[in-house]
């Protein structure tokens, strides 16, 4: 178990791409830990240099305390599952789970006993002589963590865990996971392109764009305070309404309403952009005005959205039964302190 | 049916069976006259007979000839195998300064520098180095010319293999050499085993250079002794010549077999195997 | 993951210095054998090095002698020209013909005629070369061979009345298979839809060939007749079935150089020839590759 310390990291490519630009970063120990962002963003990097596999040009990594930097892949403590598992086809499930203890040179008996062992808590005791071609994607995911952990690592990183499974079973394997490393304890450092994947699982999210950390934060702020309009847009299974405006008088004037934005002083004129999660959006006697063009299904709830003033496209949701019709008017206010205002500028939260 | 179609579908019928009888026709004789109590050069339902066998076990070169092929292709199969896998494997995952030109070339050597282009000079230079009838050299001799095909091949078979597998094992802590014999050996093996068996055929069918490299009879491979088998009275041996061919050509066939069974047919431009 | 394109850096951990050890005996291997019997060609054919007499011992540079020889000797020639027409008879035109003949026929037959005649065709490539040449001489042969048997007479030595066109057939026989090959699979790339729309208009069999497999097939009828043009070209194989007889009728440039180096001991002169066909083969290796690559 160990904590994570990365400072001034910086990951270059030899054609000179700053995949990770210099980075400060603490993880704490036992942490569920989220690389979240588009690709081409750098996480990917990020997790393999922290797992020695790509060389840093410059900055710090170090594990529990001691410096890694300088140290080889494979030496410093650090498991990995792959987003294509790698689980080696010509090995049976036991030997795979059983490798890490192999290239140390441990006893038969000892990789067999591993393999029992780590594989009976992940519920792959029946299937220790298949190849991992006989397994589903599940399985084979779950053999590919079995593996990491028989490594008795300090800290375990994932590359995109659950992107390889189909939708369905990407819900079971995530409840699985969340509950493994509750478990285990163990600080691990997962890659994700999915906000969904890294709100549900992660005790902190790094959002990053261009191998910078935009936002830090617990899912929750990232969710409800995202820190610029960046992370704003890519957080939320429902696109953020991020309208530009200006303020006045302790208002924001957007989309040709005034919404009252009491906490900040803002200069009258600041050029600002108002962002409004769909879900905290509700019909009001007073707000956005628009007409409704388009409703789609979302299940429990519907997503409407509004043509407004200036050709602007504001979206909410509303609960099934409360489906308003195609060609009406429609009012909606943001829920009381849900109103984000971003700077226009620097798209930085105000 | 119409007419019309009723002719299409004889034709079609008769054209196959053509080109069945072009394909076939010379084959037969290998099945016939090792058989047959009189073999002559041409076809006929044999007088069956095991005794030309029992006569070319007895030939004083044959079954000697066929363990000379054994080692030159073991010797040639063995450096072409190993030393290819070795090659392919870092031209594929290391970029060594100039890798791309150098692949580039070899391509262009696989097929330009062929046996008969260049007989004179390796004729020159091993009967210079005193290396006539030796059996390693004109093996080494072999390889030479099929490393750049196999290394070709053999680098498209590691390309496909997933990188993770390799980085996965570094992670669990694996040195270059474990990764290397723990998972990208295992892991290329259907590819290493095609080139095995595609250097074995291709060194085994070899005429020209065993020809023109071992002129002690004693020394010989399969593929000379077969051209030079003559009976006392100095015409081609008909008893031993069938009975040979078809010893000579069974191993060739059969890994063949092997391979397309084990592995499926893999089509690599211009490669037999 | 666009990053993935940067990453084709050393993933195996191998290092260059032990990539480079891995490669150089391979390399050491080639350049011995490959390389440097290539170059080593020029300097020979620059020489009247002769495998035995004075000349064997003590060779002299006679500069570019053995080339200005080559363009009076009227054998060289002859080769020259048999070895056109052995490319030609039996490469671009029956290999070729029969490949895409074979390819296109096979399509629709049933599964099990199909694997027959592959089976067949493909063990007509396999078979090592000095077993083919027996099996021919069995069909070819004036007395009792089969080819003779089968038309009633007893008269006609194919191959020494008709050495070229006996090797020309022959050699379509031994190989008509890669083409077959490459031509099935580049058929099968046609879209089936539009050999489909082709039928419901209305086109024959041939009109089909020419309008819609044709144009998908023309990068392939290119690379696959200068590989084997290069194949053939260099083929041994004629000197098994006739040695280059009778009378120089059959003797292809493969066969020419044997005689000269070997038979006659004039290295000078036939390394002089091996480099002009090395040379002919470089031209055809890299229009080749310039094919494939503009193709992809």
């Amino acid at each position: 178990m160990a904590a994570i310390e990365l400072t001034g990291l910086s990951t270059v490519y030899p054609n000179g791409v700053r995949a990770v630009d210099d980075l400060d970063l603490s993880i704490d120990d036992g942490e569920f830990f989220a690389l979240l962002g588009p690709s081409g963003c750098g996480k990917t990097t990020l997790l393999r240099t922290i797992a020695g596999l790509e060389r840093s040009s410059s900055g710090t990594i170090s594990l529990g305390g001691g410096d890694v930097t300088r140290t080889d892949v494979g030496k410093r403590g650090v498991a990995m599952v792959f987003q294509d598992y790698a689980l080696f086809p010509h090995m049976t499930v036991a030997q795979n789970i059983a490798y890490p203890l192999r290239v140390r040179r441990a006893s038969k008996q000892a990789q067999q006993d591993a393999a029992s062992t780590t594989s009976a808590g992940l519920g792959l005791a029946e299937l220790l002589e298949r190849r991992p071609a006989q397994l589903s994607g599940g399985q084979q995911q779950r053999v590919a963590l079995a593996r990491a952990i028989a490594m008795e690592a300090q800290v375990l990183l994932l590359d995109e865990p659950l992107s390889n499974l189909d939708a369905r079973l990407r819900l079971e394997a995530r409840t699985f996971l969340k509950r493994l490393q509750r478990e285990l304890g163990l600080t691990t450092v997962f890659v994700t392109h999915d906000q969904a994947e890294a709100l549900a699982l992660a005790d902190r999210i790094a959002v990053m764009a261009d191998g910078r950390i935009r936002q830090l934060g617990t899912p929750k702020d990232v969710f409800q305070r995202p820190a610029d309009t960046f992370v704003a847009n890519f957080i939320g299974s429902t696109p953020m309404n991020l309208l530009t405006g200006t303020a006045h008088d302790g208002f924001v004037e957007v989309a040709g309403a005034r919404l009252a934005s009491p906490d900040l002083s803002l200069a009258d004129g600041t050029k600002v952009v108002a962002g409004i999660r769909p879900e905290y959006l509700a019909p009001a006697a007073e707000g956005i005005t628009g007409t409704v063009s388009i409703v789609e299904n979302l299940g429990v709830t519907s997503l409407v959205t509004l043509e407004c003033p200036g050709d602007v496209l504001v979206g909410l949701t509303v609960p099934e039964h409360e489906e308003p019709r195609v060609g009406t008017a429609m009012t909606a206010a943001p829920a009381p302190g849900r109103l984000l205002v971003y700077d226009a500028e620097t798209t930085r939260l105000l | 049916m119409t007419f019309h179609a009723m002719l299409r579908r004889t034709l079609y019928t008769v054209l196959i069976a053509a080109l069945l009888a072009f394909f076939a026709i010379p084959m037969l004789w290998l099945a016939s006259a090792p058989f047959d109590s009189d073999p002559g050069v041409g076809l006929r339902w044999p007088d069956w007979t095991l005794d030309n066998w029992r006569i070319t076990f007895e030939h004083p070169y044959a079954l000697g000839s066929l363990l000379n092929s054994i080692v030159l292709c073991a010797v040639a199969t063995l450096v072409t195998t190993v030393l290819g896998t070795l090659a392919s494997y870092a031209l594929s995952r290391v970029r060594i300064p100039g890798r791309d030109a150098l692949l580039y070339v070899l391509l262009l050597l696989s097929s330009v520098v062929t046996g008969t282009a260049a007989m004179v000079p390796i004729f020159v230079m091993m009967f210079q180095l005193g290396l006539i009838n030796s059996q390693y050299a004109t093996g080494l001799v072999i390889a030479g010319g099929m490393l750049p095909a196999a290394i070709f091949i053999l680098k498209d078979f590691i390309d496909s293999v997933p990188r993770s597998y390799e980085e996965s094992a570094r992670v669990f802590g694996a040195s270059p050499g474990q990764v290397l014999l723990h998972v990208v050996l295992p892991v290329a093996r259907p590819g290493i085993a095609t080139i095995m068996v595609w250097a074995f055929v291709q060194a085994w069918g070899n005429f020209l250079l065993p020809f023109l490299l071992l002129r002690d009879v004693s020394g010989q491979p399969a593929a000379v002794l077969l051209r030079t088998l003559k009976d006392e009275g100095g015409s081609a041996n008909l008893t031993v010549i069938p009975v040979f061919s078809l010893l000579y050509a069974i191993p060739v066939v059969a890994l063949y077999l092997f391979v397309s069974k084990r592995y499926g047919f893999r089509f690599h431009g211009g490669i037999k195997a | 993951m666009s990053a993935a394109t940067n990453r084709t850096r050393d993933t195996s951990g191998l290092g260059v210095a032990r990539a480079v050890a891995f490669v150089s005996p391979a390399l050491l291997l080639i350049g011995l054998f490959l390389v440097f019997p290539a170059l080593w060609t020029i300097y020979i054919g620059l020489t009247n090095y002769t495998l035995t007499g004075p000349a064997s011992v003590a060779p002299a540079f006679v500069g570019l002698e053995n080339f200005l020889g080559a363009l009076d000797d009227a054998l060289f020639g002859n080769a020259l020209w048999l070895t056109l027409v052995f490319v030609l008879g039996s490469a671009v035109l029956g290999q070729n013909l029969l490949g895409f003949g074979l390819a296109w026929v096979l399509r629709s037959a049933k599964p099990v005629v199909r694997r027959v005649v592959e089976a067949l065709v493909l063990l007509a490539w396999i078979l090592p070369s000095v077993v083919v040449a027996y099996l021919w001489t069995a069909v070819l042969d004036r007395d009792g061979g089969t080819l003779n048997a089968l038309l009633g007479n007893e008269s006609t030595a194919w191959l020494v009345e008709y050495p070229m066109a006996s090797l020309i057939v022959f050699n379509t026989w031994r190989g008509t298979a890669f083409s077959m090959m490459l031509y099935s699979s580049a058929l099968a790339a046609v879209p089936p839809s539009q050999l489909e729309t082709a039928r419901t208009v209305g086109a024959s069999g041939w009109q089909t060939v020419r309008d819609i497999v044709f144009p998908h097939i023309r990068g392939h009828v290119l690379t696959n007749t200068l590989l084997i043009s290069l194949w053939t070209a260099n083929d041994f194989t004629p000197f098994l079935l006739t040695a280059g007889g009778p009378n120089h009728e059959s003797e292809t440039l493969p066969v020419f150089i044997y005689q000269q180096a070997i038979t006659n001991g004039e290295l000078g002169y036939s390394a002089a020839i091996s480099f002009l066909l090395l040379i002919v083969n470089l031209v055809v290796a890299l229009l080749y590759l310039l094919l494939l690559r503009r193709r992809s």
